[in-house]
């Protein structure tokens, strides 16, 4: 029992700052303004903005979790060919631990003196007869978000997957060269297997690390909230409309559901994959 | 030497050419917050806007808000990384010498804000706040007590393989029968031989609390990136160079970090 003492603190905080808010947010998206029970904040996430909030915000999050998964995948294994400790080394995964933190609003602040009407690049090419400005591409969430976001899921990409790339053994690569294959069945048969399942892991927190998203999206666009983190963030700044807060509720919960199955997916995935590598 | 002299060069010309393109694709935001800071208004180049920023009393008396962020972040910094490791490495340690049942649970507990949305927590904090706030104030200090929930998961990892590294039960048995209060086995014994860990999650933590800017923003509080956001509204090139300097800056303490994280392993194993 005294035992039980010395993790008292722990539990209490964590119950105070993540249990609380949790439940707030669970039995909030059941509750109308006035504390009765209801289903309409539920039923309110069919409103056509909201729907189509949440479908911006998949859509956005999976393409950005491929898209940076990807490049930063292949970054990662650049890096690992360098030298352990070596200045590039540092340098890139020093950039990425600043990038990957302070996508946010100095992210939003960059691309505005990049894209923008009067940003670097628009008005560069535009000696050349080329126009970025016209069609607002930047704001469209399929167009300029995802272009945004892969700023910092690339990032993201190289911290988690540098060390499983580094687990890689150059004696692998060897024992594939003396049986005979090339560069090509390494990949296919050894190098890929064995790290598809921090891949995945990896894409799928870059899923929820863009899905969870707020500030970038916020410091960028001015007009309109076309994902759903800034649906939720408009609900809590207006306080004029009744029950609008639960309803704000009711999507966060909508946001932990979708996460939610991303992750069971992924668990699922995991012992698929542990299961093949086993035979 | 293992790798074949071709292969090696061959590895050499793929890495350059992986991280130059990356590389370039990274660097034309900055160069365009550079071009985009240094203009003149007639057409050419100025300095005026850099000037400005690193005029700290022309920034105390016009851009007080960014004064206030930074003072805030500052603290914030400080209070979350004291909070969480005073929190963290007596609870990991513990649980490992008498607890290892409730081990599952932590580590649950603590990678659980990886599932949950930061702006979700803000949904349900707000309510926690309005205690907070009639409890200890207003004040944007207090911002440090969610921050610690959001750094949980990226502090734990790195706690956790500080701590599976030693044996934390023989060192904790010998201080113990050498007559040592279990306080003076966290601070003396514990803590010195997972630093490396501590830094590690201090150095991620830092890194998250500077960027931060969804919580503090919904609840109207200041921090950094708050105050940022707020000079583009007023005056965007010298906002847009601020958020470049801060990102600069927040850079070459992470590379530092690095060396320093590094010489002391290297160090220690030469002692060895």
């Amino acid at each position: 029992m005294g035992a039980l003492l010395g993790v008292l603190p722990f539990f209490a905080y964590t119950t105070i700052f993540l249990g609380i808010p949790t439940l707030i947010v669970v039995v909030g998206a059941f509750v109308d303004g006035n504390g009765q029970p209801t289903l309409g904040n539920l039923s309110a996430l069919a409103q056509p903005q909201i729907v189509s909030a949440f479908v911006h915000s998949v859509v956005l999050s999976a393409v950005t979790a491929v898209l940076g998964a990807s490049f930063g995948a292949l970054l990662a294994y650049a890096v690992s060919t360098a030298r352990e400790g070596s200045l590039m080394r540092r340098l890139v995964a020093s950039a990425c631990g600043v990038l990957a933190q302070f996508g946010g609003v100095t992210l939003a602040f960059a691309f505005i003196a990049t894209f923008s009407s009067q940003g670097f690049l628009t008005l560069w090419l535009k000696k050349y007869g080329i126009d970025l400005a016209g069609s607002n591409w930047l704001y469209d969430p399929y167009k300029g978000l995802v272009l945004v976001y892969t700023y910092f899921q690339i990032p993201l990409m190289l911290i988690v997957f540098l060390p499983a790339v580094e687990g890689l053994r150059p004696q692998w690569r060897e024992a594939t060269e003396s049986l005979g294959g090339s560069t090509w069945n390494y990949w296919r048969h050894v190098g890929g297997p064995i790290l598809a399942p921090s891949f995945i892991g990896a894409m799928l927190l870059l899923f929820t690390n863009a899905f969870s998203a707020y500030a970038t999206a916020y410091a960028l666009i001015s007009q309109g909230s076309p994902i759903i983190p800034l649906q939720i963030g408009g609900t809590l700044s207006s306080e004029v409309i009744l029950g609008q807060e639960n309803i704000g509720k009711a999507m966060a919960l909508g946001m932990v559901a979708i996460v939610a199955v991303v992750m069971t997916l992924y668990v699922v995935l995991q012992r698929r994959t542990t299961k093949w590598l086993g035979s | 030497m293992s790798l074949h002299g071709t292969r090696r060069r061959r590895q050499a010309g793929f890495r350059w050419a992986v991280v130059g393109v990356i590389g370039l694709f990274f660097a034309l935001p900055i160069v365009a917050m550079v071009e985009f800071t240094t203009r003149a208004p007639g057409g050419g180049r100025t300095l005026d806007t850099w000037a400005t920023l690193f005029n700290f009393s022309v920034i105390d008396a016009d851009y007080p808000e960014l004064q206030h962020g930074v003072l805030a972040s500052a603290g914030l910094t400080l209070l979350t990384v004291t909070i969480m490791l005073v929190m963290l490495v007596p609870t990991m340690t513990w649980v490992r010498l008498r607890l290892p049942g409730v081990r599952r649970l932590v580590e649950f507990i603590c990678l659980l804000p990886l599932t949950i949305p930061a702006i979700v927590l803000v949904v349900g904090l707000a309510p926690v706040y309005a205690w907070v706030a009639y409890f200890l104030g207003e004040s944007s200090l207090w911002l440090a007590l969610a921050y610690v929930i959001l750094v949980l998961p990226y502090a734990y990892r790195a706690l956790d393989a500080g701590l599976g590294a030693i044996d934390v039960k023989t060192l904790a048995e010998s201080a113990r029968s050498l007559g040592a209060g279990w306080p003076t086995v966290m601070w003396r014994i514990i803590l010195p031989n997972v630093r490396t860990a501590v830094l590690s999650a201090a150095f991620l933590s830092v890194a998250l609390v500077l960027g931060e800017f969804t919580i503090a923003s919904l609840f109207s509080r200041d921090n950094l990136q708050v105050a940022i956001n707020l000079l583009g509204k007023r005056d965007s090139s010298l906002a847009i160079a601020a958020a470049l300097a801060f990102m600069i800056l927040a850079f070459v303490v992470l590379l530092a970090m690095s060396f320093v994280g590094s010489s002391r392993r290297s160090s220690r194993s030469e002692e060895s």
